[in-house]
Protein backbone atom coordinates (compact mmCIF):
# COMPACT_ATOMS: atom_id res chain seq x y z
CA UNK A 1 0.00 0.00 0.00
CA UNK A 2 0.93 3.65 -0.22
CA UNK A 3 1.92 4.64 3.31
CA UNK A 4 1.41 8.22 4.47
CA UNK A 5 1.38 10.13 7.72
CA UNK A 6 -0.32 13.31 8.76
CA UNK A 7 1.50 16.59 8.48
CA UNK A 8 2.10 18.54 11.71
CA UNK A 9 -1.07 20.33 12.79
CA UNK A 10 0.60 23.76 12.63
CA UNK A 11 1.50 23.19 8.96
CA UNK A 12 -2.05 22.09 8.14
CA UNK A 13 -3.39 25.18 9.89
CA UNK A 14 -1.13 27.39 7.81
CA UNK A 15 -2.33 25.70 4.60
CA UNK A 16 -5.94 26.65 5.37
CA UNK A 17 -5.18 29.99 7.06
CA UNK A 18 -7.81 32.57 6.25
CA UNK A 19 -10.05 30.01 4.51
CA UNK A 20 -13.59 29.89 5.84
CA UNK A 21 -15.20 26.91 4.16
CA UNK A 22 -12.98 23.86 3.87
CA UNK A 23 -13.81 20.42 2.53
CA UNK A 24 -11.81 17.70 4.27
CA UNK A 25 -11.74 14.85 1.80
CA UNK A 26 -10.50 11.46 2.90
CA UNK A 27 -9.62 8.43 0.82
CA UNK A 28 -11.00 4.96 1.51
CA UNK A 29 -8.09 2.92 0.26
CA UNK A 30 -4.38 2.93 1.24
CA UNK A 31 -4.46 5.87 3.67
CA UNK A 32 -7.50 4.42 5.43
CA UNK A 33 -5.60 1.19 6.03
CA UNK A 34 -2.50 3.02 7.29
CA UNK A 35 -4.76 5.17 9.46
CA UNK A 36 -3.66 8.51 8.08
CA UNK A 37 -6.50 9.76 5.89
CA UNK A 38 -9.67 7.69 6.21
CA UNK A 39 -13.10 8.66 7.47
CA UNK A 40 -12.01 8.66 11.11
CA UNK A 41 -8.91 10.76 10.51
CA UNK A 42 -11.05 13.23 8.55
CA UNK A 43 -13.35 13.52 11.58
CA UNK A 44 -10.48 14.02 14.00
CA UNK A 45 -8.73 16.65 11.89
CA UNK A 46 -11.99 18.50 11.21
CA UNK A 47 -12.75 18.64 14.95
CA UNK A 48 -9.22 19.86 15.69
CA UNK A 49 -9.42 22.59 13.05
CA UNK A 50 -12.85 23.77 14.21
CA UNK A 51 -11.72 24.01 17.84
CA UNK A 52 -8.36 25.65 17.09
CA UNK A 53 -9.94 28.21 14.79
CA UNK A 54 -12.74 28.91 17.24
CA UNK A 55 -10.20 29.57 19.97
CA UNK A 56 -8.32 31.88 17.60
CA UNK A 57 -11.52 33.85 16.97
CA UNK A 58 -11.59 32.80 13.31
CA UNK A 59 -14.31 30.15 13.02
CA UNK A 60 -14.07 27.73 10.14
CA UNK A 61 -16.83 25.77 8.47
CA UNK A 62 -15.81 22.23 7.70
CA UNK A 63 -17.46 19.72 5.40
CA UNK A 64 -16.34 16.11 5.72
CA UNK A 65 -16.45 13.35 3.16
CA UNK A 66 -14.44 10.30 2.18
CA UNK A 67 -14.41 8.74 -1.27
CA UNK A 68 -13.40 5.20 -2.08
CA UNK A 69 -10.37 6.28 -4.13
CA UNK A 70 -9.20 9.85 -4.64
CA UNK A 71 -6.78 8.67 -7.33
CA UNK A 72 -9.58 8.08 -9.85
CA UNK A 73 -11.57 10.94 -11.30
CA UNK A 74 -14.88 9.06 -11.37
CA UNK A 75 -14.88 8.90 -7.57
CA UNK A 76 -14.13 12.63 -7.37
CA UNK A 77 -16.95 13.43 -9.80
CA UNK A 78 -19.38 11.91 -7.29
CA UNK A 79 -18.51 14.66 -4.79
CA UNK A 80 -17.97 17.45 -7.34
CA UNK A 81 -20.67 19.63 -5.73
CA UNK A 82 -18.84 19.66 -2.41
CA UNK A 83 -15.45 20.22 -4.06
CA UNK A 84 -16.72 23.17 -6.06
CA UNK A 85 -18.51 24.73 -3.07
CA UNK A 86 -15.37 24.76 -0.89
CA UNK A 87 -12.89 27.61 -0.89
CA UNK A 88 -10.16 25.03 -0.18
CA UNK A 89 -10.11 21.25 -0.38
CA UNK A 90 -7.92 19.74 2.33
CA UNK A 91 -7.09 16.32 0.94
CA UNK A 92 -6.27 13.49 3.31
CA UNK A 93 -5.25 11.26 0.42
CA UNK A 94 -1.76 10.49 -0.81
CA UNK A 95 -0.16 12.98 -3.20
CA UNK A 96 -1.83 11.20 -6.11
CA UNK A 97 -5.25 12.05 -4.73
CA UNK A 98 -4.26 15.68 -4.22
CA UNK A 99 -3.08 15.92 -7.83
CA UNK A 100 -6.13 14.08 -9.13
CA UNK A 101 -8.28 16.84 -7.62
CA UNK A 102 -6.01 19.56 -9.00
CA UNK A 103 -6.20 18.06 -12.50
CA UNK A 104 -9.93 17.40 -12.48
CA UNK A 105 -10.92 20.75 -10.95
CA UNK A 106 -8.52 23.36 -12.36
CA UNK A 107 -10.08 26.28 -10.46
CA UNK A 108 -10.23 24.58 -7.07
CA UNK A 109 -7.56 25.21 -4.45
CA UNK A 110 -6.42 21.87 -3.02
CA UNK A 111 -3.81 21.35 -0.30
CA UNK A 112 -2.40 18.18 1.28
CA UNK A 113 -2.92 17.17 4.90
CA UNK A 114 -0.58 14.19 4.59
CA UNK A 115 3.02 13.49 3.72
CA UNK A 116 3.15 10.55 1.32
CA UNK A 117 5.95 8.44 2.73
CA UNK A 118 6.57 5.19 0.86
CA UNK A 119 5.23 1.93 -0.55
CA UNK A 120 5.21 -0.58 2.24
CA UNK A 121 3.35 -2.81 4.64
CA UNK A 122 2.39 -2.96 8.31
CA UNK A 123 4.75 -5.27 10.20
CA UNK A 124 2.92 -4.85 13.51
CA UNK A 125 0.13 -2.65 14.86
CA UNK A 126 1.19 0.94 14.34
CA UNK A 127 4.40 0.15 12.43
CA UNK A 128 4.80 0.41 8.65
CA UNK A 129 7.96 -0.34 6.71
CA UNK A 130 9.10 0.39 3.18
CA UNK A 131 9.23 -2.51 0.74
CA UNK A 132 9.19 -1.05 -2.79
CA UNK A 133 10.57 1.99 -4.59
CA UNK A 134 8.60 1.40 -7.82
CA UNK A 135 11.80 1.15 -9.90
CA UNK A 136 9.82 -0.26 -12.81
CA UNK A 137 11.97 -3.35 -13.36
CA UNK A 138 11.31 -5.89 -10.61
CA UNK A 139 14.17 -8.22 -9.76
CA UNK A 140 12.61 -9.95 -6.75
CA UNK A 141 12.80 -13.23 -8.73
CA UNK A 142 16.59 -13.16 -8.39
CA UNK A 143 16.80 -12.06 -4.78
CA UNK A 144 14.57 -14.46 -2.92
CA UNK A 145 11.63 -12.06 -2.80
CA UNK A 146 13.54 -9.35 -0.90
CA UNK A 147 14.14 -6.09 -2.72
CA UNK A 148 17.71 -4.76 -2.79
CA UNK A 149 16.50 -1.44 -4.24
CA UNK A 150 14.17 -0.71 -1.33
CA UNK A 151 15.83 -2.63 1.49
CA UNK A 152 19.51 -1.89 0.89
CA UNK A 153 20.27 1.69 1.90
CA UNK A 154 22.57 2.01 -1.12
CA UNK A 155 20.29 0.05 -3.48
CA UNK A 156 23.27 -2.16 -4.32
CA UNK A 157 22.78 -4.78 -7.02
CA UNK A 158 25.65 -6.95 -5.73
CA UNK A 159 25.77 -6.75 -1.97
CA UNK A 160 26.38 -6.64 0.84
CA UNK A 161 28.80 -3.77 1.26
CA UNK A 162 31.44 -3.39 3.98
CA UNK A 163 28.98 -1.47 6.13
CA UNK A 164 26.99 -4.60 6.91
CA UNK A 165 27.77 -5.59 10.50
CA UNK A 166 25.98 -8.32 12.41
CA UNK A 167 23.12 -8.25 9.93
CA UNK A 168 22.56 -4.52 10.42
CA UNK A 169 23.14 -1.54 8.15
CA UNK A 170 25.80 1.07 8.84
CA UNK A 171 23.26 3.80 8.11
CA UNK A 172 21.28 2.91 11.23
CA UNK A 173 21.54 -0.11 13.54
CA UNK A 174 17.73 -0.33 13.49
CA UNK A 175 17.84 -1.16 9.77
CA UNK A 176 18.36 -4.76 8.74
CA UNK A 177 21.00 -5.20 6.05
CA UNK A 178 18.94 -5.92 2.92
CA UNK A 179 21.64 -8.12 1.46
CA UNK A 180 21.97 -10.12 4.68
CA UNK A 181 18.23 -10.77 4.45
CA UNK A 182 18.64 -11.82 0.80
CA UNK A 183 21.54 -14.13 1.72
CA UNK A 184 19.61 -15.73 4.59
CA UNK A 185 16.53 -16.22 2.47
CA UNK A 186 18.37 -17.71 -0.51
CA UNK A 187 20.26 -19.93 1.91
CA UNK A 188 16.99 -21.20 3.39
CA UNK A 189 15.67 -21.83 -0.11
CA UNK A 190 18.84 -23.69 -1.12
CA UNK A 191 19.44 -21.15 -3.90
CA UNK A 192 22.67 -19.51 -2.74
CA UNK A 193 24.28 -20.24 -6.11
CA UNK A 194 22.05 -17.47 -7.50
CA UNK A 195 24.42 -15.01 -5.84
CA UNK A 196 27.36 -16.26 -7.94
CA UNK A 197 25.86 -14.44 -10.89
CA UNK A 198 27.09 -10.84 -11.11
CA UNK A 199 24.28 -8.39 -11.70
CA UNK A 200 25.35 -5.84 -14.35
CA UNK A 201 24.86 -2.08 -13.87
CA UNK A 202 21.16 -1.37 -13.80
CA UNK A 203 19.20 0.60 -16.38
CA UNK A 204 17.47 3.16 -14.19
CA UNK A 205 15.47 4.66 -17.04
CA UNK A 206 12.52 2.55 -15.90
CA UNK A 207 12.81 4.34 -12.58
CA UNK A 208 12.88 8.13 -12.07
CA UNK A 209 15.93 8.63 -14.31
CA UNK A 210 13.67 8.46 -17.37
CA UNK A 211 11.47 11.35 -16.16
CA UNK A 212 7.77 11.01 -15.27
CA UNK A 213 6.59 7.58 -16.30
CA UNK A 214 3.47 6.36 -18.02
CA UNK A 215 2.00 3.06 -19.08
CA UNK A 216 -0.13 2.74 -22.19
CA UNK A 217 -2.21 -0.36 -22.84
CA UNK A 218 -3.48 -0.15 -26.41
CA UNK A 219 -5.77 -3.14 -25.80
CA UNK A 220 -7.62 -1.16 -23.13
CA UNK A 221 -7.43 2.31 -24.60
CA UNK A 222 -10.57 3.92 -25.97
CA UNK B 1 -5.36 28.61 33.52
CA UNK B 2 -7.16 30.74 36.10
CA UNK B 3 -4.81 31.73 38.90
CA UNK B 4 -7.62 31.83 41.43
CA UNK B 5 -9.99 28.90 41.06
CA UNK B 6 -13.60 29.95 41.11
CA UNK B 7 -15.18 27.78 43.78
CA UNK B 8 -18.63 28.56 42.38
CA UNK B 9 -17.64 27.15 39.02
CA UNK B 10 -19.12 23.69 38.61
CA UNK B 11 -17.24 21.90 35.82
CA UNK B 12 -19.00 19.73 33.29
CA UNK B 13 -17.04 16.51 32.98
CA UNK B 14 -17.86 13.67 30.62
CA UNK B 15 -16.81 10.39 32.20
CA UNK B 16 -16.46 7.48 29.82
CA UNK B 17 -16.78 4.42 32.02
CA UNK B 18 -16.02 0.77 31.40
CA UNK B 19 -19.10 -1.26 32.32
CA UNK B 20 -16.99 -3.83 34.15
CA UNK B 21 -15.33 -1.47 36.61
CA UNK B 22 -16.24 2.22 36.90
CA UNK B 23 -19.84 1.88 35.75
CA UNK B 24 -20.37 -0.91 38.25
CA UNK B 25 -18.55 1.17 40.90
CA UNK B 26 -20.89 4.10 40.24
CA UNK B 27 -23.81 1.71 40.60
CA UNK B 28 -22.37 0.42 43.87
CA UNK B 29 -21.80 3.95 45.15
CA UNK B 30 -25.47 4.66 44.47
CA UNK B 31 -26.61 1.50 46.23
CA UNK B 32 -24.52 2.48 49.25
CA UNK B 33 -25.93 6.02 49.15
CA UNK B 34 -22.53 7.58 48.67
CA UNK B 35 -22.64 10.84 46.80
CA UNK B 36 -20.28 11.98 44.09
CA UNK B 37 -20.03 15.36 42.35
CA UNK B 38 -22.85 16.29 40.00
CA UNK B 39 -20.18 17.48 37.58
CA UNK B 40 -19.89 13.98 36.14
CA UNK B 41 -21.87 12.99 33.03
CA UNK B 42 -21.41 9.25 32.85
CA UNK B 43 -21.26 7.48 29.49
CA UNK B 44 -21.20 3.70 29.66
CA UNK B 45 -18.84 1.79 27.39
CA UNK B 46 -18.69 -1.99 26.90
CA UNK B 47 -14.92 -1.68 27.50
CA UNK B 48 -12.60 1.29 27.89
CA UNK B 49 -11.03 0.09 24.63
CA UNK B 50 -14.22 1.20 22.89
CA UNK B 51 -13.31 4.81 23.58
CA UNK B 52 -12.89 6.56 20.26
CA UNK B 53 -10.83 9.70 19.69
CA UNK B 54 -13.90 11.24 18.07
CA UNK B 55 -15.96 10.71 21.28
CA UNK B 56 -13.45 12.73 23.28
CA UNK B 57 -13.03 15.50 20.72
CA UNK B 58 -16.81 15.77 20.35
CA UNK B 59 -17.20 16.20 24.10
CA UNK B 60 -14.66 19.03 24.16
CA UNK B 61 -16.13 20.59 21.06
CA UNK B 62 -19.54 20.65 22.70
CA UNK B 63 -18.12 22.50 25.66
CA UNK B 64 -17.02 19.89 28.18
CA UNK B 65 -14.64 21.39 30.75
CA UNK B 66 -13.03 18.00 31.26
CA UNK B 67 -13.19 14.44 30.04
CA UNK B 68 -12.09 11.39 31.94
CA UNK B 69 -11.80 7.76 31.09
CA UNK B 70 -12.53 5.40 33.95
CA UNK B 71 -10.91 2.12 33.06
CA UNK B 72 -9.87 -1.18 34.61
CA UNK B 73 -6.21 -1.59 35.48
CA UNK B 74 -4.24 -2.75 32.47
CA UNK B 75 -3.77 -6.21 33.97
CA UNK B 76 -7.47 -6.65 34.70
CA UNK B 77 -9.15 -5.78 31.40
CA UNK B 78 -11.97 -8.19 30.48
CA UNK B 79 -10.97 -7.76 26.86
CA UNK B 80 -7.27 -8.23 27.63
CA UNK B 81 -5.92 -5.24 25.69
CA UNK B 82 -8.76 -2.72 25.86
CA UNK B 83 -7.55 -0.73 28.83
CA UNK B 84 -3.97 -0.52 27.54
CA UNK B 85 -5.12 0.62 24.11
CA UNK B 86 -7.48 3.19 25.61
CA UNK B 87 -4.63 4.66 27.65
CA UNK B 88 -2.47 4.89 24.51
CA UNK B 89 -5.37 6.71 22.83
CA UNK B 90 -5.65 9.13 25.76
CA UNK B 91 -1.95 10.03 25.50
CA UNK B 92 -2.39 10.63 21.76
CA UNK B 93 -5.43 12.81 22.45
CA UNK B 94 -3.64 14.81 25.13
CA UNK B 95 -1.04 15.73 22.50
CA UNK B 96 -3.81 16.73 20.07
CA UNK B 97 -5.47 18.92 22.71
CA UNK B 98 -2.18 20.70 23.32
CA UNK B 99 -1.87 21.42 19.59
CA UNK B 100 -5.39 22.81 19.53
CA UNK B 101 -4.76 25.06 22.53
CA UNK B 102 -6.67 23.17 25.21
CA UNK B 103 -4.87 22.15 28.42
CA UNK B 104 -4.12 18.40 28.20
CA UNK B 105 -4.80 18.15 31.95
CA UNK B 106 -8.50 18.45 31.12
CA UNK B 107 -8.30 14.84 29.89
CA UNK B 108 -7.40 12.16 32.42
CA UNK B 109 -7.51 8.43 33.05
CA UNK B 110 -8.80 7.08 36.33
CA UNK B 111 -8.14 3.45 37.14
CA UNK B 112 -11.24 1.86 38.65
CA UNK B 113 -12.52 -1.42 40.01
CA UNK B 114 -16.10 -2.54 40.49
CA UNK B 115 -15.47 -2.90 44.24
CA UNK B 116 -14.34 0.72 44.83
CA UNK B 117 -17.43 1.87 46.68
CA UNK B 118 -15.75 4.94 48.16
CA UNK B 119 -13.00 5.19 45.57
CA UNK B 120 -15.13 6.33 42.70
CA UNK B 121 -16.72 9.29 44.50
CA UNK B 122 -13.25 10.29 45.67
CA UNK B 123 -11.73 9.98 42.18
CA UNK B 124 -14.65 11.96 40.77
CA UNK B 125 -14.11 14.67 43.38
CA UNK B 126 -10.38 14.84 42.58
CA UNK B 127 -11.05 15.11 38.85
CA UNK B 128 -13.64 17.81 39.49
CA UNK B 129 -11.17 19.74 41.61
CA UNK B 130 -8.43 19.40 38.97
CA UNK B 131 -10.73 20.80 36.29
CA UNK B 132 -12.08 23.48 38.62
CA UNK B 133 -8.53 24.75 39.05
CA UNK B 134 -8.17 25.00 35.29
CA UNK B 135 -11.40 26.98 35.04
CA UNK B 136 -14.05 26.73 32.34
CA UNK B 137 -13.03 25.29 29.00
CA UNK B 138 -12.11 28.07 26.58
CA UNK B 139 -14.59 26.50 24.19
CA UNK B 140 -17.45 26.26 26.68
CA UNK B 141 -18.51 29.87 26.22
CA UNK B 142 -18.61 29.69 22.45
CA UNK B 143 -20.50 26.75 21.09
CA UNK B 144 -19.18 25.91 17.64
CA UNK B 145 -21.81 26.61 14.96
CA UNK B 146 -21.14 23.57 12.77
CA UNK B 147 -21.35 21.18 15.70
CA UNK B 148 -24.24 18.77 15.38
CA UNK B 149 -26.95 18.68 18.00
CA UNK B 150 -25.61 18.81 21.53
CA UNK B 151 -25.99 15.39 23.02
CA UNK B 152 -24.05 15.55 26.26
CA UNK B 153 -25.42 18.75 27.72
CA UNK B 154 -28.99 18.96 26.45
Amino acid sequence: MIVAERKPFAEIQSLVAGRKRVLLLGCGTCVTVCMAGGEKEVGILAAELRMARQLAGEPIETVEDTVQRQCEWEYLDAVADKILAADTVLSLACAIGVQAIAERFPKVRVVPALNTSFLGLPTEHGVWKERCQACGNCLLGKTGGICPVARCSKSLMNGPCGGSQGGKCEVNPDIDCGWQLIYDRLSALGELDTLLEIEPPRDWRTSRDGGPRKIVREDLRQ
Amino acid sequence: MNEKPDSAFEPRIVAFTCQYCAYAAADLAGTLHRSYPASLRIVRLPCSGKLDALHVLKAFEEGADGVCLMACSEANCHHIDGSRRARQRIRYLQALLKEIGIEPERLAVITATSAMDGGLPQAAAEMTEQVRKLGPSPLAAQRIPSTPKNRFFA
